[in-house]
């Protein structure tokens, strides 16, 4: 047997609304989008203006502060709207699609044949450097630094995710080139964690990899929880990650020479008529998987990703740059009565001051409501319960609630990023919102040391 | 509810800013989230949250001390009617002891509410729920002789110096309910001790038969008194005179239940109290020179104030310590030291008060250690692993 790294903490959150395995293969959406808002630590400069037509892999924007990394379009056809928000901040570069998508050629190449230098200018020059990204801090990988390894995760636990087998299916050359690329940006190895469970043969007949076996509730499934178990990352030394779904991207540009963004999508959520598997491009536009596909009479939150970690969107928004993961839940503005005191039945908690512990295989249709007001930390050890990482949540937050960088650092900063203490956020009783407050930690940590 | 829902919308705007009842927006907001969960939903984050909040895990603790606040009602009636002699029915025991119970706990929260809102509206805060809990405590380890206006200048006390002027619930070291007990009990100890205090009607004195004494168990093992120390079935069940919630084990017990299996309270906490009790009374078993250090060691566990302490007290997360080992050494030692200073300071028989307040200060000082342990441990193996990839290049 191999070995099984066995996590004990975490929580499931038992959501209605999973996929069924069903793969739809619906007409090309109208409108693809690509959100600078999905990168952090980006300041996007346009390329391309209103009106004007791009091919697939035509860039789009660029990083201010680091010029090298090209974002370009997923998908051919016309800039029909740049939406800015706040100080002009650009939130939306909108592309219309023609009937047939036309590619920018970047050239197929075998990439053991290349230097490191040409592939790293292959990945910039296409727009997929920004699949990859690093630990610490979670941004877009820096070009010019070499990492001491690479992860996978070939898993998502987080409520009603996609199954990573279902969506890589078929994909295994595409995935053993990207991996092969991949191998060659690091002088250390390439980790694959998959799941001990079910693990599905694409990635289990992956060459050039060390495989690691996880088991466990969420947030098992986390690359940050990998990387924390399997080599974690400290003061020196950077990691970087690439989702599996993107890994594909990459090979692909090497077989085929194209930036082909194609990507299977889970659309799942309570709201969801016929929760499913769609193909189509990366920063598709939503609206046509949901329309006559979701319930009537309620306010819905379209969520890019899952309902601990995604964006929050329009209902013809638009799906994020890393997510293959649409969550559709109601809204939950609305007053209850007493609700403190009341069973509430239909409410899921990890504490076991709710019934939901005694009806364990119940599936919840829970909403946007925040059932509480904030408070201060009152309850101890119930984000430890939660994060299958050897550190204390509570005085990391606190830490970085008085900016204090040395204990920030020594608390483990550099290790997490919003995803890995989302659950946490979730079981606060004090409502605190920990992504938050993690996210602003890790923008001080930046200007800090840079 | 449709009603009243729309009767709040309609006097809300006279309470926010501008409003001609602005001075009062803490207060209403405290009434009108008490009476309807918020519409507030998430705006950035995770988009769901956990059903749980504030209010429903303090209402756990009040639910849980309700055991002891029956029986210790009962008990009340029932110790009053042994000093005079009368055979009352379970029920009028009963409805005796509510008499005096109930004014207590009323002007508890009314004095401490009223602190707790002003403080809220200073601090344009909302009113936290922390004395919802606070409050109920404070009635349940005092005697119920205590004056009503002595019950008052406690609770003032404790709000405003254990709690509020370090920034309210979430931010005190001291637990307030001790706060409260422990300054009432230094400013005016004649209501503190002695034989009379614990027993209604005893201090006034009319109708007591004759030689009859109101000692607590403690005070009694205290002057070496040990013959006049009641059956320890008695301490278990509670029929005995004491403050009005911490006599009876068994109802302490059912209140341990609710806290464990609810997870509001921690486990880790009150088995360490018992263990360090547990020890202490051993150690000072196997050096025993007086009688009272021969009481057997499980005796002090179920006497006096020590397993309502262990329960209700030790386990309050926001004095006691944050981190999950630290749980076991803040434990154990109020229990160890509860003992140590109840067998050997025959001045404070109470001992379990002191070791609290004690381990409440040195709360944050276990954590410390207990953050630079789990620091040095993840920083030493990020080391190996920066040297392991070393070697590899």
């Amino acid at each position: 047997m191999p070995k099984v790294i066995k996590l004990k903490k975490g929580l499931d959150i038992r959501l209605k609304g999973k996929a069924e395995k069903v793969l739809v293969k619906s007409g090309l959406a109208k409108k693809f989008a690509l959100k600078p808002t999905d990168f952090h630590n980006i300041r996007p400069k346009l390329i391309h203006k209103e009106g004007e037509t791009v091919k697939v892999g035509t860039p789009l924007f660029y990083d201010k502060y680091n010029p090298r990394i090209l974002f370009t379009s997923p998908v051919s056809g016309k800039i029909t709207a740049v939406n800015r928000g706040e100080r002009r901040r650009i939130e939306e570069i909108v592309i219309e699609t023609g009937k047939d998508l036309l590619y920018e050629k970047f050239g197929s190449a075998d990439p053991s044949s290349l230097k490191r230098e040409e592939i790293v200018e292959k990945l910039l020059q296409s727009g997929v450097w920004p699949f990859i990204r690093q630990r610490p801090y979670g941004i877009i990988a820096r070009p010019d630094e070499t990492p001491r390894d690479i992860f996978i995760s070939a898993f998502d636990t987080a409520p009603l995710a996609p199954d990573y087998d279902f969506l890589m299916k078929g994909f295994g050359n595409e995935f053993q080139a990207g991996v092969d690329v991949l191998a060659k940006l690091t002088k250390g190895e390439v980790h694959l964690g998959i799941n001990s469970g079910y693990p599905s043969d694409v990635f289990t007949k992956t060459k050039k990899v060390t495989i690691h076996r996880f088991s466990g509730s969420h947030p098992a499934g986390n690359v940050g929880v990998h990387i924390h178990h399997i080599a974690p990352v400290h003061k020196n030394g950077v990691v970087w990650y690439v989702n599996p779904q993107d890994v594909v991207i990459i090979g692909r540009l090497f077989l085929k020479g194209v930036f082909d963004a194609s990507r299977i999508v889970a659309l799942t959520g309570s709201e969801v008529l016929k929760p499913r598997y769609y193909k189509t491009y990366m920063g598709a536009s939503v609206s046509g998987m949901v329309k006559d596909n979701v319930t009537e009479g309620v306010k819905h939150r379209y969520i890019s990703g899952n309902v601990l970690t995604g964006s929050r969107m329009a209902a013809d928004g638009y799906i994020g740059f890393y997510d293959s993961h649409v969550t559709v839940i109601p809204e939950g503005d609305h007053y209850q009565f007493m609700g403190w005191a009341m069973p509430n039945l239909h409410k899921f908690s990890s504490s076991r001051a709710f019934f939901s512990w005694l009806m364990p295989g119940k599936e919840y249709r829970l909403d946007t409501n925040y059932n509480g007001g904030e408070r201060a930390f009152v309850m101890s050890g119930e984000l430890e319960k939660v994060l299958p990482m050897n550190l204390l949540p509570e005085h990391l937050i606190k830490a970085i609630m008085i900016e204090d960088i040395d204990s920030m650092e020594n608390l483990g900063i550099y290790e997490v990023v919003e995803e890995d203490l989302a659950l946490c956020e979730f079981v606060c009783t004090s409502k605190i919102e920990l992504q938050h407050i993690l996210r602003h930690g890790i923008e001080t940590m930046i200007k800090e040391t840079s | 509810m449709q009603s009243l829902r729309q009767f709040l919308d309609r006097i809300k705007p006279n309470f926010q800013k501008g409003g001609k009842l602005h001075m009062f927006e803490s207060t209403f907001e405290g009434f009108e989230t008490f009476l309807f969960v918020p519409n507030k939903v998430t705006d950035r984050g995770a988009h769901i949250r956990d059903a749980t909040d504030m209010k429903r895990t303090m209402i756990l603790v009040v639910i849980a001390a309700i055991p002891t606040l029956l029986f210790g009602m009962w008990n009340v009636g029932y110790q009053h009617f042994l000093a005079t002699g009368y055979e009352g029915t379970f029920w009028e025991a009963f409805l005796f002891g509510l008499s005096k119970v109930l004014p207590i706990i009323i002007v508890t929260y009314a004095s401490g509410l009223i602190v707790e809102f002003a403080f809220a509206q200073i601090r344009g805060e909302e009113i936290n729920e922390g004395f919802l809990v606070t409050g109920i405590l404070i009635p349940l380890i005092t005697p119920v002789t205590i004056p009503l206006w002595m019950v008052s200048v406690g609770t003032v006390f404790a709000v405003i110096i254990g709690k509020e002027i370090f920034g309210g619930t979430g931010m005190n070291i001291l637990n307030p309910a001790i706060t409260a007990r422990a300054f009432m009990f230094f400013a005016y100890p004649a209501r503190f001790s002695g034989d009379f205090v614990w027993i209604s009607g005893l201090p006034e004195g009319e109708g007591i038969i004759d030689g009859f004494s109101g000692a607590t168990p403690l005070a009694n093992a205290a002057i070496g008194n040990i013959e006049a120390i009641p059956p320890v079935m008695d301490m278990i069940i509670g029929t005995i005179p004491g403050s009005i919630g911490e006599t009876s084990f068994l109802a302490i017990l059912l209140g341990a239940l609710i806290l464990v299996i609810t997870g509001v309270g921690s486990l880790k906490i009150i088995l360490s109290v018992f263990a360090g009790g547990m020890a202490m009374g051993l150690l000072l078993n196997a050096f025993a020179v007086s009688p009272l250090m021969e009481i057997p060691a499980w005796h002090h566990l179920v006497m006096g104030g020590f397993a309502f302490g262990a329960v209700y007290m030790a386990t309050d997360p926001v004095s006691a310590s944050r981190t999950e080992t630290g749980k076991y050494i803040y434990g154990f030692l109020i229990g160890f030291l509860a003992i140590l200073i109840r067998v050997l300071n025959p001045a404070f028989p109470e001992g379990m008060l002191l070791a609290i307040l004690f381990m409440n200060v040195f709360a944050p000082l276990i954590d410390y250690n207990v953050v630079k342990a789990n620091v040095k441990r993840r920083i030493k193996r990020a080391e190996m692993v920066g040297q392991h990839a070393k070697t590899m290049k």
